[in-house]
């Protein structure tokens, strides 16, 4: 019990992880894709940020005598990470816009089709 | 000035990119990219003169000391890769020019420089750094603007290809993110070396294992190591032809030169190879990808996707060598980083000036070729016959170590399909050889009005072509950088 409770957040990150990871496997719909990408990602973050949290530790400042303190470190690398996975997200999104125009559809599977109907024409044209 | 070299090796395209975005027109933005990667190269041939005469260079950024500061770190292997990446940015650059204003949207040719510029200085990022974090930062700095890069292509594949590439890459750097971190929460540290000191007195976790795991998986990923690489074929059928040529010879050979780093300086050739038995995960799928690739790529109707599944194949090559975890087997895998680098970059230069001239790349569009681009047509025959490892191309030296190093184990069956498939290779390249030679061209008149490519696409690729041959017939300073890497790689006392 005391193991189930005391790893809360990993509980959690677990979760996340799995969750996220299983949408990007078994969607077809290219929002929802990038949906669970960013879920898989932001579990990562909770994982860093989980790393550098002491029970009871302040803020990493000076003070007078010594102290417990959280570590700073994984939380400003999940600041760069966070940046990171925007501008992933973005670019992912400005795809799917992209695709959109060009096929009329974001579905992987439907525009499978059309390219396999592409490919069919180009080998009758010949 | 010569201090900071190591800093200004990544800063200046860095910084050059943000600047590319706002030029116009175009030529303005291209000359700038062509100015700043020779510069780039320039400095890293200075930085491999360093390190062969005077030994690993460390650069403390910002003045903050390792391991608490980030730490640019270069000995013999990463000098030689960051000139592998900065010579093929230096060459193809200049290549880009023409070959980009027929493929690419004319308001978006700045953009393609500056993500261009990007790539290259995250490549080169990963390479120089010796700080697993920064490792990471620039990995999506380089995958990115590649995902850009690929969507650039003129036809909507590329979109998809691209998203895919997208999806697959963010899943394999997220997990090369989940290992570092397990490797911060044992360590306590991100400096390469530093983790190296403190995993190798580590004695039974959990902990290393499950991020050896993850990290593997995650480089192997973007590696496209066969059964990984399933975004490989497309992002590089569909992308411009300068991009292709520049990522397919830089973008997976620095994801090897990744897998070296974290094997071999972080983790320990002993754990990796003694208690992980990496050689017999490596070594099945190495021979899987080697086959089943080159098989693929016989059966190939567009030749651009063709050259991408080859590709595959020798990246198969490159880790059969690591497998063998000796320092024969590791020279021939850093030796065929360079050569493959030089002789696939070629191809498909080779590939952009068809592209450029005929507006296919087809199998049949390649009929009476020969007559027609004499001298593309044998740029690609030389570098094609350099992929298959004729003797007097690079590709021989590279398989000749590859074999030597398998019979160093007695592996008479794996040598046997090494050179098997070379044989495979002959056979995909003789099929375009074969269009090119010996079918009469059509006679239409788009195809009476084909010429040669223009001499600003030939000369680029020819220097590369030259580059296959010369160092195919004298291979002193490959062989030696590449040996003196797998040395310091495996610390072997020289």
């Amino acid at each position: 019990m005391e193991f189930l409770v005391g790893h809360y957040n990993y509980w959690v990150v677990v979760f996340l992880m799995m969750l996220g990871f299983y949408v990007v496997i078994s969607r077809t719909h290219m929002v929802k894709v990038l949906v669970g990408l960013s879920v898989f990602q932001t579990s990562v973050f909770i994982f860093y940020i989980s790393l550098g949290k002491i029970r009871g530790g302040t803020a990493p400042i000076l003070i007078d005598g010594p102290a417990v303190y959280s570590n700073p470190l994984t939380s400003v690398l999940i600041l760069t990470a966070i940046v990171v996975s925007i501008a992933t997200t973005a670019l992912g999104l400005a795809l799917v816009v992209r695709i959109n125009e060009a096929y009329g559809t974001v579905d992987e599977e439907e525009i499978d089709a059309i390219e396999r109907a592409d490919e069919a024409a180009v080998l009758e044209a010949r | 000035m010569t201090a900071h070299l190591p800093v200004l090796q990544v800063v200046i395209p860095l910084m050059a990119a943000a600047v590319c975005a706002a030029l116009r027109p175009a030529r303005v933005a291209w000359a700038f990219a062509v100015l700043v990667s020779w510069t780039v190269f320039v400095i890293a041939v200075l930085l491999l003169r360093e390190v062969l005469a005077g030994g690993t260079i460390s650069y403390e950024i910002g003045g903050w000391a390792a391991p608490w500061g980030i730490e640019y770190r270069i000995d013999v292997v990463n000098a030689f890769v960051l000139l592998i990446v900065s010579t093929v940015g230096a060459v193809v650059l200049p290549y880009a020019g023409d070959s980009v204003e027929r493929e690419i949207r004319r308001d978006q040719i700045p953009l393609f420089y500056t993500a261009f510029l990007l790539c290259l200085t995250g490549l080169l990022g990963i390479t120089i750094t010796g700080d697993v974090f920064n490792v990471f930062v620039f990995l999506e700095i380089s995958s990115l603007s590649t995902y850009t890069l690929v969507a650039m292509g003129r036809e909507r594949g590329a979109l998809t290809a691209a998203f895919r590439y997208l999806v697959m890459g963010s899943v394999g750097a997220t997990f090369i993110v989940i290992g570092i971190g397990l490797l911060y929460s044992v360590t306590g540290t991100l400096n390469m070396v530093d983790l190296g000191l403190r995993l190798s007195e580590l004695t039974a976790t959990r902990t290393v294992p499950v991020a050896f795991a993850f990290l593997t998986v995650g480089i192997s990923l973007k590696l496209a190591l066969f059964p990984l690489h399933l975004w490989l074929p497309n992002a590089y059928a569909y992308a411009p032809s300068a991009a292709t040529a520049f990522i397919a010879a830089t973008a997976t050979k620095v994801a090897v030169y990744m897998l070296l780093r974290f094997f071999f300086t972080v983790f320990g050739a002993t754990f990796s190879f003694d208690t992980m038995q990496l050689g017999f995960v490596l070594l099945p799928l190495a021979l899987v990808a080697i086959f089943s690739m080159s098989l693929v790529a016989i059966f190939q109707v567009n030749v651009k996707r063709m050259l991408a599944y080859s590709s595959l194949a020798q990246i198969g090559y490159i880790t059969l060598g690591i497998s063998i975890g000796t320092v024969t087997g590791l020279t021939a895998g850093i030796l065929h980083l360079f050569n493959h680098a030089m002789m696939k970059a070629a191809l498909f230069m080779a590939l952009g000036c068809v592209i450029y001239r005929v507006g296919s790349i087809r199998i049949e569009a390649f009929h009476g070729l020969g007559k027609r681009m004499p001298l593309t047509m044998a740029a690609f025959v030389v570098a094609g016959l350099s992929l298959v490892g004729v003797p007097l191309t690079v590709g021989f030296i590279s398989k000749w170590y590859l074999i030597l190093a398998v019979l160093e184990q007695g592996w008479w069956p794996v040598a046997a399909l090494v050179l098997f498939t070379s044989l495979m290779a002959l056979v995909y390249i003789w099929r375009v050889v074969e269009a090119a030679y010996f079918h009469p061209s059509p006679t239409d008149e788009v195809a009476a009005a084909v010429r040669e490519a223009p001499l600003s696409l030939l000369i680029p690729t020819w220097i590369l072509v030259v580059v296959n041959v010369y160092f195919g017939v004298d291979a002193t300073l490959t062989v030696e950088v590449a040996g003196r890497a797998a040395e310091a790689l495996l610390g072997v006392p020289r």
